[in-house]
């Protein structure tokens, strides 16, 4: 087995393990485990989108006269873009659910306002509904 | 053909809201004016790319000059010229609604509105898989803004559930533009509808999984069966103003499907042809069905607004499904109409039942004044959204009906159409009884003496103006939107309008 094709067993497995944890966090109804999830989905996008240009070892992705050849550039702009864009996402989500939490007293991902947290100020210093 | 207008519906929203952001500071008046000039005159822009896509002639525009397959293009055909006029006429509607109230209860309403309209426009206009996602993105991104502004417990919670479904679809969409990329090597609409059917066989698997994938996403976009449910929630507890101008973010998804499975994935696509119909018919018929059972079991006016959007994105996307000419231009005719509906619906109910949060209604007090008016605009909304004479949503559903005529899905078709109309019919009867002739609770909140909010009534009696105008102009209209329907399924005049711009760049940089 060359390094090529060890370097592709661990991304693939790698991608695969990561969509799988990202999954079964997202299926949680505490906030923190979701957001956690959908940040371990976007690491395995990333690193998916990254190998879409095919895995090329000891390349440059920009032109030059000594290349032998090139690696292809463009996923690399698109995971950049990737990357800010699920970074800024994360921020908001985070600071929606820690602002949820303090006004309704839960971190629960349920529509309806739990019964037990109902206080008309939303108020409340225990963790578990 | 290298016209710099159509960088403008993209250019004007942010470059407003960039100002709006600055403007925080100097009061109300100053935003106010400039969000409604920069709407004013994005509408006056839309109107005439309308008229400069009026020649069936695609026009490409060359971000930054790079040619077609390498750089971002721009491209404005029928379709997208048509959904951008939408778009325009809606946003002028919902900022002059938005004057009255709405966009007090928090900072920053008119820059995230233009933010979401510089989205939603750029989502027409791009010719890029890769660029389509950034305008989503940017669309979403204005979109959570809009939702949670005023905030309250029940849109918070709402917002976290909306948010996190589109972080989610976000994600598939970019492993679905990744899988399309590591297929073909290419992003560009163009160039992917030349490289799709030339795909190795060994690689068509992946390139269809690319693809369904892809319309997952535009699914939940257009919040069709089984993605449907993030949508009462959202839209149900955000500020009717936001509602409104939600009610053209379920199109974007609509316009993505037919754009990407008649261009890339359309008749011409060899082994990958058509590959999303024998889904979206279906899907659509079950999206029209639930959504017209929410209609029946919604409790007030907001969730009555937000299930007939979703019945109504079933009928659009069963016309779509069926991707004949007819059809195509059915669905498009159907799509603005129920927009503009759908819109005058969410602000007439957020005039009339309380806020999320309990807070005061605005018109609620004036009803016992008013109730006649009011009461009559309700009845004209309904008679849109169920589709009855005369109002546009008839004619509509109409030729929905007429489009499935000669083919095999017309049993499926007729009868869904059919029975969905009546049961909408009395659902909505029924919401309007509960709301206006019933008589109020002794406990309801006493009458205080706020007028009647001008603005906001104004704006939605307009909206039935234009669905009567839309359906008095039916016949012009049709023979528009049949030469967009031709246009959409002879890919070869984008294609080479996309593509013949290598040259033309090559000569513009000598």
């Amino acid at each position: 087995m060359n390094m090529t094709m060890s370097m592709e067993m661990l991304l693939a497995t790698g991608i695969g393990a990561m969509t799988a944890v990202g999954v079964y966090l997202i299926l949680h109804r505490r906030t923190f485990p979701v957001i956690m999830g959908l940040t371990f989905l976007s690491y395995a996008v990333n690193v998916f989108l990254f190998a879409m240009g095919r895995l090329a070892i000891d390349l440059p992705p920009i032109v030059s006269k000594t290349a032998a050849g090139y690696t292809d550039p463009l996923p690399q702009a698109l995971v950049l873009t990737a990357i800010v864009i699920t970074f800024g996402m994360t921020a908001l989500i985070v600071v929606l659910s820690l602002r949820a939490y303090l006004e309704t007293g839960s971190d629960d991902v349920g529509l309806g306002v739990p019964p037990d947290s109902a206080d008309p100020d939303g108020r409340r210093d225990g963790a578990a509904p | 053909m290298n016209s710099h207008w159509l960088i403008l519906p993209v250019a004007i929203p942010a470059m407003t809201a960039a100002l709006l952001v600055l403007a925080q500071a100097y009061g109300l008046t100053i935003q106010r004016t400039l969000s409604v000039g920069a709407t004013a005159l994005q509408l006056a822009a839309a109107i005439g790319l309308y008229m400069l896509a009026g020649d069936g002639e695609p026009r490409v525009y060359l971000l930054g000059n790079w040619p077609a397959p390498f750089g971002i293009v721009l491209v404005l055909d029928r379709l997208a010229a048509t959904m951008l006029l939408l778009t325009g006429v809606l946003a002028i509607g919902v900022v002059l609604a938005s004057l009255g109230d709405w966009d007090r209860k928090g900072r920053h309403f008119h820059a995230l509105l233009q933010f979401q309209l510089m989205g939603i426009n750029g989502a027409f206009l791009t010719g890029d898989l890769f660029n389509l996602f950034v305008f989503f993105e940017v669309l979403l991104i204005a979109s959570y803004g809009l939702m949670l502004h005023g905030s309250g417990q029940r849109r918070l919670r709402a917002g976290f559930h909306y948010i996190s479904i589109n972080l989610i679809g976000s994600t598939v969409f970019l492993f679905a533009v990744g899988t399309i990329y590591a297929v073909t090597g290419t992003l560009n609409m163009a160039d992917l509808a030349v490289k799709v059917p030339q795909v190795a066989a060994g690689n068509e698997a992946l390139l269809s999984a690319g693809a369904l994938l892809l319309f997952t996403v535009f699914a939940v976009k257009s919040a069709m069966v089984p993605f449907h449910w993030w949508l009462p929630p959202t839209y149900g507890t955000t500020s009717p103003a936001a509602a409104a101008v939600f009610a053209i973010m379920t199109k974007v998804g609509a316009y993505s499907i037919v754009r990407v499975y008649t261009l890339i994935f359309g008749a011409e696509a060899g082994p990958l042809a058509g590959i999303v119909t024998p889904w979206i018919l279906p899907a659509a018929i079950v999206t029209l069905v639930l959504g017209t059972i929410g209609v029946l079991a919604s409790r007030g006016l907001r969730d009555l607004a937000c299930y007939s959007l979703i019945a109504s994105m079933g009928t659009v996307l069963i016309a779509i499904g069926l991707f004949t000419a007819e059809s195509l231009a059915a669905a498009l005719y159907y799509a603005v109409q129920s927009t503009l509906t759908s819109a005058a619906l969410f602000l007439l109910a957020g005039l009339l039942v309380k806020d999320a949060d309990g807070r005061l209604p605005l018109a609620a007090a004036a009803l016992r004044g008013n109730g006649t008016l009011f009461a009559g605009l309700y009845f004209l909304l309904a008679i849109a959204m169920v589709g009855m004479p005369p109002l546009a949503g008839f004619i509509g559903k109409l030729l929905i009906l007429d489009a499935a005529r000669p083919g095999p899905h017309i049993v499926a078709v007729w009868s869904a159409i059919l029975i969905t109309g009546l049961l909408l019919t009395i659902g909505f009867v029924r919401a309007g009884i509960d709301t206006f002739w019933r008589k109020p609770k002794s406990d309801a909140p006493s009458a205080d003496k706020r007028a009647t909010p001008i603005l906001p009534t104004a704006v939605v009696a307009a909206m039935i103006a234009v669905l009567a105008a839309l359906s008095l102009l039916a016949g012009p209209l049709m023979e528009d939107m049949t030469a967009t329907a031709d246009q959409l399924l002879q890919p070869q005049t984008y294609i080479r309008a996309v593509l013949g711009t290598r040259h033309s760049a090559a000569h513009m940089g000598e």
